[in-house]
């Protein structure tokens, strides 16, 4: 199992060496130790690695991630998992703005609470937030799942394409063409199957969550939705 | 006994409400609706023609025109990426998305700029296939939007270009109306097809200087170090915004003045915000210098070159390199008079053509409908865009070899003067006949 001291290994040493696991056979579990909030950590891995990253990491860490599961025993900065494509990337601690941001596939758990921004111009990815979420987050989210067990802030969804949100707690305000929309069977379903991908089944109840989604009316512009815009 | 006729004067235009202005009021006043157009500003503006280049004579010694060799060779990114970029000619394709231009446009380009050893740029809806296999150096956008953004077309391609603004909107997000997201756009950007695409005006994870030096940091681990990260920056702060894609750690900054075009921004957006490019590149050109890093960082300049004469006027003024857009359009093809008819139905004429959002150009350049995109050889296309990149070269060098320089980057602006005190000040060069420079060491 390869360890990876940051306290004597370059951050270019570790992500080129990471980059290069390509091949199956090699090492797949690794363990990085004393991140101390070093930015773009594992930025651009692509193969089934499990990668423990054992501290705090500054920003982007996971960013374009594929294939692997990387595991942030710490707080996270700006923009874990930006545009994650595939795999799992899950936040022990708390994550910072922009967490998942315009992410394409793949997981991203946060244990804690995601700061603004959280899912910002989501396109695929699933993010299941343990804690509370900041202000705008979804903003523009096109495609991918929100799921949040406490509360979220302002303008939730805002100018929200086709991501789906589902939230436990209240919500400050939703944003515009954002609207709350009935829970059904398959809604439930759904959220169920997120619950249980974040490993947290049987952590919440799932009659506690209120599902919300585009209205679609800011779709195509008309002159009589001026003031929406 | 007769009566005097009483003279009248004849009815006078007003030149505040011109025609123009008229027709936009009435136009607005019956659907509620700002103007949305492609191209870029149309008003006239300060420009490279008020320079003029002062040729050798028994001060300076010239090269023979059809002798004597002038290098028009640049390398971009020659800062930090292990791969810079070397191109042939320092005229290089700006930033066109597929989804705007149709994919025989795209691939058009990419074979013209080939041809000539040139890069062209994706844009606001991610690579294409045909894009990357016709384009022997391509440079891959981040856009706030993010469309069609993953690591593998980051790795492809030949450099990154974080897209901070554009001359014609800076300030402004992006914009493809519903009518040009077809299947295949919609499926690229991740949208339900036939929605109107906004894309957002700020990036969705960094928003400042300090951010940037960061997000640039993640681009060149992901692409282990390899890839020319570019800059581009609207005109509006130039001296500043230039200094702060240094701090930042930008390899080359590309400068977009507010001639350069758009797929579709409103008019006024195009019109009001922002300046020309001819007052933009000497505060840019002082800040590298400033900093130290002239032509250790590379600048292109864009924004409404059309010629020869253009790119040895960029160059003197300190530019590496330059973009085209709109020109390269009407090199493929673009106003073409051969569809006049077409454009007159459509409510325009040639030359004049800039609903581009709208996906009905005739010359199949601008559009998503397979029937007008099949108008464009992509061959005879690219042929056309080489000839043109060659003539933009070759007048470059005539120009450099008459003030008597072996290669385009040796021009200076000691070789300008200008015809009017508004471009003798922006362009930090004398008046035409005096030592006069406005604005420089007072009156």
């Amino acid at each position: 199992m390869p360890t990876v001291d940051l306290s004597v290994t370059s951050l270019r040493e570790l992500n080129q060496a990471l980059h290069e696991q390509s091949d199956p056979g090699n090492d797949r579990h690794w363990i990085v130790k004393n991140p101390k909030g070093q930015h773009a950590l594992a930025a651009g891995v692509d193969a089934e690695l499990d990668i423990d990253i054992e501290g705090h990491v500054g920003y982007y860490c996971a960013g374009m991630n594929k294939q692997a599961k990387i595991t942030v025993h710490g707080n996270a900065g700006v923009g874990v998992a930006e545009n994650m494509m595939s795999g799992v990337v899950h936040v022990k601690g708390d994550a910072s703005q922009s967490a998942g941001a315009t992410g394409r596939g793949g997981l991203l758990i946060i244990d804690g609470n995601a700061s603004a921004r959280c899912g910002i111009s989501m396109k695929g990815i699933d993010i299941v937030v343990k804690g509370d979420i900041g202000h705008m987050s979804a903003f523009m989210g096109q495609a991918g799942r929100l799921v949040v067990f406490g509360d979220a802030g302002e303008a939730l969804g805002d100018s929200l394409y086709e991501a789906r949100i589902y939230v436990r707690g209240a919500v400050t305000s939703l944003g515009a063409d954002c609207v709350e929309k009935p829970m059904e069977d398959k809604h439930r379903e759904e959220l169920a199957a997120l619950i249980d991908a974040a490993g947290a089944t049987g952590e919440v109840d799932i009659g506690e969550f209120r599902r919300y989604g585009s209205a679609r009316s800011l779709y195509n512009f008309k002159v009589d939705n001026v003031s929406a815009y | 006994m007769t009566t005097a006729k009483i003279p009248t004067t004849v009815p006078r235009q007003s030149a505040t409400f011109d025609d123009y202005t008229l027709s936009e009021i009435r136009r607005a006043a019956a659907t509620g609706l700002y103007d949305i157009r492609g191209a870029g500003s149309k008003r006239k503006l300060p420009n490279f023609d008020d320079l003029l280049f002062l040729g050798a004579s028994i001060s300076r010694y010239p090269l023979e025109g059809y002798r004597e060799k002038c290098g028009t060779d640049v390398v971009l990114g020659t800062r930090f990426a292990k791969k810079p970029i070397e191109l042939k000619t320092p005229v290089t394709i700006a930033g066109m998305s597929f989804g705007s231009l149709s994919a025989q446009a795209k691939e058009a380009l990419g074979r013209g700029a080939s041809a000539m050893g040139t890069s062209t740029t994706t844009g606001d809806g991610g690579m294409t296939p045909e894009e990357r296999g016709h384009s022997d150096k391509l440079v891959y956008q981040l856009l706030p939007s993010r469309y069609g953004m993953n690591p593998d077309d980051l790795r492809m391609a030949d450099a990154i270009e974080v897209v901070v603004g554009q001359g014609a909107k800076p300030g402004g997000g992006g914009m493809l109306l519903g009518q040009k997201i077809s299947e295949r756009v919609a499926e690229m950007r991740t949208l339900p097809q036939g929605i109107d695409q906004r894309s957002a005006c700020r990036h969705p994870d960094w928003t400042g200087p300090d951010d940037l030096e960061v997000k640039i940091l993640e681009l060149r681990e992901i692409t282990d170090w390899e890839k020319p990260i570019y800059v581009k920056i609207g005109a509006t702060r130039p001296y500043y915004d230039t200094s702060l894609a240094v701090k930042s750690g930008a390899d080359v900054v590309v400068l977009d003045g507010m001639q350069g075009g758009t797929a579709a921004t409103q008019e006024v957006f195009i019109e009001h915000v922002g300046i020309p490019l001819l007052a933009a590149i000497r505060p840019a050109v002082q800040a590298l210098q400033d900093l130290g890093m002239h032509r250790k960082v590379q600048l292109i300049v864009s924004g409404g070159i059309r010629n020869g004469a253009d790119v040895a006027k960029a160059l003197a003024l300190g530019a590496d390199a330059v973009a085209i857009g709109t020109a390269a359009l009407v090199a493929l093809g673009d106003n073409d008079p051969q569809w006049a008819e077409e454009y007159a139905a459509l409510g325009s004429e040639a030359g004049a053509y800039d609903d581009w959002h709208e996906g009905r150009d005739p010359a199949g350049i601008t559009t998503q409908d397979p029937e007008l995109a099949k108008r464009l050889d992509p061959v005879a296309a690219g042929r056309r865009l080489r000839n043109y990149l060659a003539v933009l070269t070759l007048e470059a060098q005539t120009i450099a070899r008459a003030c008597g320089k072996s290669h385009l980057h040796n021009l200076e602006p000691e070789d300008l003067v200008a015809t009017t005190i508004e471009s003798a000040a922006m362009a930090r060069v004398p008046l035409a006949g005096t030592g006069w420079i406005p604005g420089q060491g007072g009156f």
